[in-house]
Parts: C-alpha cells; structure tokens; sequence
C-alpha cells in the first residue's frame, strides 16, 4: 500500500512559529531520519505539540520550511498522528476504527478483516460493538491508536499518549508503539516521562521555551546532558 | 359547576366519536399527517445540508444569514401563509401552477415554516461537534462532503430533536395551512384548521375530539423518537 516516494528524512530548515506576537516555535532547525523512536522531550507549554501539528502538516510556519523527503508539499497520507485528547466519533469502537481505513482508501471488501485485526493488534477486539466514547481513557487511546495504524503511516506522530494513563495502560500503548516501531514505522513521539525516553527512545530533541535546546542519542542525553537546561530537567529540577 | 359538566360531556362525545372510527374524522387525521410529514421531509432534505454548510464556511456576512434564519424560526404563520398565497394565486408569479387551495400548497407553506428550524438547528449542532472534530478529521484527511456526512450522522442525536420541533412546528400550526388550503370540506380540511371551524360553529365535540387525537399523534411521534434515540444511543453512544 506504501508508495515509492518517502516522507523521510522530516526536516525542518530554521522554522518558527508565531500565535499574534507570541513565538511558540524559534528557529527550530532538526531531521527526523528512519529508525528507532525520536522523541520530543520538555516541559509543558515548550512547543511539543506545535511541533507535532507541523510536523503532520496541519499548521504552516511562520518562517522557514518543513519539508518530507526533499518536498515541502506532501499530503498527508503517509503520516498519523495520535493527539493528546483523541476525538472519538460517536460510533462503535470497530466504526471508529472503520472510518480511519475507509478514509486511507482502504477497499469495503478488505474493510471488516482488517479492523479485526487492528482491533486485535490493540488489545480491544472483545469490545468491537461498544460505543467508543463508554470506553475507559486507556482504551480510548488505543483505539485511536488502531485508527491511526489504520493509514499504514510511514510516521506516526503521538502527542503523550499516555500523559494521563495509569502504568499498566502506559505499558499496553507502549507495546503497541514498539509493535509498530519495529515493523518500520516511524514514532515521533512527544513526552515528559524520562522513565518513558530510557523505555522507547533512540534520540531525543529537547525542547524548551520553543527552542531545541538539545539533540543527542536517548543514552547520552539522560547520563550525559550537555546544557544545563537539560541536566536540571534529568535531575528532576523543574525546568520553566 | 354547570360549565364543568358541560366540558365532561363534550370530551366524552369526542371520546366516542374517535373510538367509532368515523370516516371523516379519518380522513382529517390522514390529511394532516401527510401534509405536516410531508412538509417535514422537504424541510430535512434541504435543512440539513444547508445548515451544515452554513456550519461549515466562512464567507462576508454569514453572519446575517445566521441572524435571519434564527429569526425566522419564530416566523409567523399567516405571514408565510400570505405570502405563499400571493406566490400561487392566479394573478402571481406561480399562478399558472393551480395549486393554490391544494394540499400541495400547504405542503409548500409547511415546508418554509419548518425550513428555518431545521436549518438553524442542524447550525449549530454541527458547528459545536466541528469545534471538537475539526483537528481529528483534518488530520485524518477527510474532504468537504466527508465532513458533511461525518457530522451529521455524528450529531443524529441532537438533530433528531431539531426535526421533532420541526414537526411540531408543522402540525400545530394553523395559519398557513387555513390561508393556502382554504379549509375546503373532504380535500384540505385538517385537524387544525377544523378545530378552529368547529369551534366557531360552536361544534365543540368534534374540536375537543380533534384536539386529543392532534395532542395525542405528536406525543406518539415524539414517544417513538425518544425510543429510537434512546435504543441507539446505547448502542453508538
């Protein structure tokens, strides 16, 4: 189902972001390559989420440009990205998962067999027929997860998909997320749980006040950060 | 005390009048009811759509279509009935049509009377549920008349209530379908429009009669929405 051209390397070339006269993105220069999870790392309000939108396409920026694999214009049907609060469409958890394959141009015939098997790659095939939004905070991010495996995508973007999940629903979405990484998708994925970075990351862009404050390998930058910015958010020190 | 026997007396006539099945009363009850579904249907054909494009775009002065069709929805029916009458009357610009003074005409005043309802209704439910699904369905990628669809069947709850009131709109009103349809006796005499007569001819029997059977029919259709609504609703939430 994959087309010949990538939307890999994801780079952006001394991009900002502005909201009126607010900065919320500043000269963000950064390749997203294949391989292993990347992770936007920072505290809350440092532009993890702004960063995501444009790196799905759903936001332009102020200055500079994103481009996919060389293309500043890439529509965005090789890309997923799972938000922090997913809307969940008032239908049952297999229509959910349905319409995101009938909008990735997924055939009716193939439609049926295919959210089976999402449902079951996100633990959630029992509960099929429920109504999506009866379904815990948990189980509402993996079907939302289902929904955006349904686009096959090259990358898929996740904004802390589990920001407000409890460990052993965090542990479940993280299976899934490594499930995927592994079969040649892309994660870019945001957070602020160093536990989640040893856990998932292959680099890490640190991010803070919408500057990338520092890029280095997930290893290197819990033992060894090189700014103090980044050292105090390892130390645990509530970095502003 | 004498006026108060004198009401038992008459509800108890329109009881046994709508228990006898006469043939009269049957066809006032049909002809209503087609008329007003009729008219409802019309209304839910062009209402929602229109409303969830008005919902869904941003052009100069939308905001006063807004404005108007909030207005309207409180539209006075004799007016819409006069103007339809101007509209279809042989000297008007529709006259050639012959279908003033013909259920067809009612079902046309009907249909503008409700218009406004369902259009402003289906408004802003699809602008509330599009202020919540606009990043999701962007991202997703779905195109225009995707989106049109996906917020209808997603707000159908809600709407079903726009088209409730729409109906009750339609089928208690008496103004419109009294001016276009002309009360004719056996052809576009409803149950409004003969409670009014009836009562005038002091004929209160048969008016009190019609009245429960017209009270009666839109608890009914509202009783039968709630029950697919509720039914549905657990099962899509």
């Amino acid at each position: 189902m994959r087309a010949a051209s990538s939307d890999l390397p994801l780079v952006f070339d001394d991009v900002s972001l502005m909201a009126g006269d607010t900065i919320i993105l500043d000269r963000i220069s950064l390749a997203i390559t294949p391989g292993a999870p990347t992770l936007i790392v920072g505290p809350n309000g440092s532009g993890k989420t702004s960063l995501l939108r444009l790196c799905m396409g759903l936001a332009a920026p102020s200055k500079g440009t994103v481009s996919w694999g060389g293309r500043t214009h890439s529509p965005g049907t090789r890309r997923a990205i799972l938000f922090q609060k997913p809307v969940m469409l008032r239908r049952s958890a297999a229509a959910n998962v349905a319409y995101g394959l009938a909008q990735a141009g997924c055939p009716r015939s193939l439609r049926a067999r295919r959210t089976e098997e999402l449902l079951d790659r996100v633990g959630l095939l029992p509960l099929a027929s429920r109504p999506a939004r009866r379904l815990s905070g948990g189980e509402q991010q993996r079907l939302a997860l289902a929904r955006a495996l349904a686009r096959d995508p090259e990358i898929l973007l996740l904004d802390e998909p589990t920001a407000s999940l409890d460990p052993s629903a965090t542990r479940f979405v993280e299976e899934i997320i490594l499930a995927a990484a592994q079969s040649g998708t892309k994660i870019v994925m945001s957070s602020h749980d160093l536990g989640q970075v040893r856990r998932l990351a292959r680099d890490v862009f640190f991010l803070v006040r919408g500057r990338v404050c520092e890029h280095a390998d997930a290893a290197r930058f819990l033992d060894h950060p090189s700014t103090p910015e980044a050292a105090a958010f390892v130390r645990g020190e509530l970095v502003l | 005390m004498c006026k108060g026997v004198a009401a038992m007396s008459e509800t108890l006539s329109a009881w046994q009048l709508i228990t006898s099945g006469d043939a009269t009363l049957f066809s006032i009850v049909r002809l209503s009811l087609a008329v007003s579904l009729t008219a409802s249907a019309i209304a839910v054909i062009v209402g929602l759509p229109l409303g969830a494009l008005l919902a869904l775009t941003r052009f100069p002065g939308r905001w006063v279509i807004i404005v108007i069709l909030n207005g309207f929805m409180g539209l006075p029916p004799v007016v819409v009935g006069l103007t339809v009458y101007l509209l279809l009357s042989r000297s008007g610009p529709l006259g050639e049509l012959g279908l003033l003074f013909t259920p067809s005409a009612m079902v046309i005043a009907q249909s503008l009377l409700v218009l406004p309802i369902i259009a402003a209704l289906t408004r802003q439910t699809i602008e509330d549920l599009w202020l919540e699904y606009r990043e999701e369905l962007t991202a997703i990628g779905v195109g225009p008349i995707g989106r049109i669809a996906t917020l209808l069947w997603d707000g159908r709850f809600s709407l079903v209530t726009a088209l409730l009131a729409g109906f009750g709109r339609a089928a208690a009103e008496v103004g419109t379908v009294m001016i276009v349809g002309g009360n004719i006796d056996g052809f576009t005499r409803t149950m409004t429009t003969t409670i009014a007569l009836e009562t005038s001819k002091g004929n209160l029997p048969l008016a009190m009669g019609l009245g429960v059977i017209l009270i009666a029919l839109i608890l009914m259709v509202n009783a039968a929405a709630w029950g697919v609504r509720f039914w549905s609703e657990r099962r899509a939430g």
